[in-house]
């Protein structure tokens, strides 16, 4: 009760039906190239117009080549796919950040870099890491195909409203600590599932201190623990953030939004369906051991054995190092590491750049490790060049690439190999995401950054 | 996609893995597909059929003792992307139904919006029926949806599931929410009238 959640939820229920879901009224719709293409073609099948076309941004970004983005896409089914969202939104008369446009880059970097996801908003995109955008102090969610047509048709969607949590990370984070490390840690604590059916807001000294590109970091994981989202109270930080940005309100319009969003906070009657806090002191560089993003320790840490599993997850448990190649008891300390990815909506913002800047600068890249280093945009692209982290790169053997979603999802060409270790700053670990057998540890760009010029999994903090 | 959900029974297909994401249902390189046909073929893909496209005659969907449109999976079923391929592959490789102790939440209402139901049930009434199939494969269960019970008919134990009246009807009448919405336009508009005034 009284909770931020049900600020926003309340104020865009257009009606509660009897014995169902609420119709919630959508402020900003999302789409990308892999799972619009079934809505449109629905939408044209039932003969209809979108109805709030100025409220919908468009872009691809999992499909689109990490080189040459000046000339057509090598894989055909790729290519099509591509085209079909761009043919899609020029008949439906869509906003597109099409390819090689300076707006580019991965939907869930280029909403928030261009004031296009704002506090109080509710925001959707047939994507589960539609909840970074909480970060901005909206209800952002992730929604299928299906639903991603109900918004097209109506600006509508049909949900229950889901409970609400919140997870306060209380205390100062230490030296190396990272927002993905704080996220990764809560979902060690959490389990894939453990917020399955909540909205979460991230709360506590820690998670405030987080700059905005922490705090997308952090949101962004909250589908991993099974929530439909999770966000983050707007302050000076997200004020500061937004202000001049291209699609941000500006003057006297600049000025009504922020009053307004100043009064988006949780009461301090709130009552949540659950309360959980962590200290920030106990949580170090993290790493992932398995094959969900649960499956995660600290890095001095060892795999849990098979005794504190329980019965019913014992099977999936052994096959999930059988996968990885790990033994129950391992330290991953010392592991030879064949790929690192530093990128995705998780980590491919500016600040990610800089960290991994931090560790290889006056370093070299390891012989036999392969590195990808994706900017999430152009515009992480521009600054990265600005700063001159691109040079940094460049002496330490690192070439950077073009903005897409990448090695996240091996959707183009940027797979890791079968058996192949790779550590990723990518969000998920699943059997394959990287490719067909590739082997995947998550980790902060400051972990991949040691990984990639040591060869092996390398406590950063030994690099600082 | 559209069809009348009432009474079905069934023998099954188990998969007692816990934690099963929408990249093993179907993994990201199928996602490339314009439309919603075809999925059902590369459902589980990677589990299914090794590197040369050849079954792999130890996974469930490849043993032909095994079968039906019931498809009975450990607790946390569908976590991760969002994909509705997902439900998609589910649906064209004819599954009617899915059984499980917890599922993810987006993947659930993708599996109802295409009229694939998802039954949850008891840890200890799934950690039976698999022991049922286990115990003979042509075990049947029955779903019924108008009383929204399911049961194990090899033991006779029955449990009630949960859904939402609206969601019940639409699937017993094959409607979907598109039609809902378009029918509540003035609604819409008022409500953005009222969001301007203010």
């Amino acid at each position: 009760m009284n909770t931020l959640f049900d600020k926003i939820w309340d104020k865009h229920v257009v009606q509660i039906v009897e014995d169902g879901p609420t119709q919630l009224y959508i402020d900003r719709l999302y789409c990308h190239e892999v799972t619009s293409p079934q809505a449109f073609a629905g939408m044209r099948e039932r003969g209809l117009k979108c109805f709030r076309p100025d409220q919908i941004v468009c872009m691809p970004d999992h499909n689109t080549p990490t080189h040459d983005q000046d000339k057509p896409i090598e894989d055909p089914v790729s290519r099509h796919q591509v085209d079909t969202l761009a043919k899609n939104t020029a008949d439906f008369g869509l906003t597109h950040f099409g390819m090689m446009n300076p707006k580019n880059g991965i939907i869930h970097v280029v909403g928030p870099e261009r004031g296009l996801s704002l506090p109080g908003m509710t925001i959707v995109c047939g994507d589960s890491h539609t909840s970074t955008h909480g970060a901005m102090g909206a209800v952002a969610f992730g929604i299928g195909t299906s639903e991603v047509e109900m918004v097209m048709a109506s600006q509508c969607i049909l949900q229950s409203k889901p409970k609400s949590m919140r997870i306060s990370v209380n205390g100062k984070l230490k030296k190396g600590v990272t927002a993905k490390d704080v996220a990764l840690y809560i979902m060690s604590k959490m389990s894939t599932s453990g917020a399955t059916g909540y909205f979460v807001e991230y709360a506590g000294s820690a998670v405030k201190s987080l700059s905005m590109e922490g705090r997308l970091t952090l949101s962004n994981l909250t589908i991993e623990m099974g929530a439909r989202g999770g966000f983050i109270a707007p302050d000076e930080v997200t004020f500061e953030y937004l202000k001049g940005r291209e699609y941000a309100p500006k003057g006297a319009d600049w000025d009504k939004a922020v009053e307004y969003w100043k009064t988006l906070k949780s009461g301090d009657d709130a009552v949540f369906d659950k309360d959980i806090t962590f200290d920030a002191a106990d949580i170090e560089p993290m790493v992932t051991y398995g094959t969900n993003p649960g499956m995660g320790m600290g890095i001095s840490q060892h795999i849990p054995t098979l005794d504190t599993v329980d019965a019913a997850g014992q099977i999936s448990y052994k096959k999930s190092l059988v996968y990885m190649g790990f033994q129950p008891g391992d330290s991953l300390l010392g592991k030879k590491v064949d790929y690192v990815f530093c990128g995705s909506c998780t980590n491919g913002r500016i600040e990610d750049f800089r960290a991994f800047a931090s560790i290889v600068k006056g370093r070299k890249k390891a012989e036999g490790v392969t590195c990808w280093l994706v900017p999430g945009s152009w515009m992480v692209d521009a600054q990265i060049r600005e700063e001159g982290l691109d040079k940094i790169f460049e002496e330490a053997g690192f070439a950077l690439r073009q903005p897409g979603c990448s090695a996240c999802l091996a959707m183009n060409d940027d797979k890791i190999p079968a058996g192949k270790l790779s550590v990723s700053t990518s969000n998920r670990n699943f059997e394959g995401r990287q490719g067909p057998g590739a082997r995947t540890v998550l980790a902060s760009p400051l972990v991949a950054a040691a990984a990639a010029v040591t060869g092996v999994i390398t406590d950063p903090r030994t690099l600082m | 996609m559209k069809q009348k959900f009432d009474i079905i029974t069934s023998t099954c297909v188990p998969l007692p893995l816990e934690n099963v994401d929408t990249d093993q249902i179907i993994p990201a390189r199928f996602l490339k597909a314009t439309d919603k046909n075809g999925f059902g073929d590369n459902l589980f893909r990677d589990w299914r059929y090794d590197k040369e496209g050849n079954p792999i005659k130890s996974f469930v969907l490849n043993d032909p003792t095994y079968g039906g449109c019931i498809l009975v999976a450990g607790k946390n079923f569908g976590s991760g992307s969002s994909r509705e391929h997902a439900a998609w592959a589910i649906a064209g490789y004819g599954f009617r139904v899915v059984i499980s102790s917890f599922f993810a939440d987006i993947h659930k209402n993708n599996e109802l919006n295409n009229f694939v139901l998802p039954v949850v049930v008891s840890e200890q009434f799934l950690a039976e029926l698999f022991d049922s199939i286990n115990k003979n494969p042509k075990m049947e269960v029955k779903v019924d949806l108008p009383n929204q019970t399911v049961t194990n008919l090899a033991t006779g134990k029955s449990e009630k599931f949960e859904i939402n009246g609206y969601k019940k009807y639409c699937l017993m009448n094959a409607l979907d929410d598109i039609d809902f919405l378009l029918e509540n336009k003035d609604k819409i508009e008022a409500w953005e009238k009222k969001q301007k005034n203010a």
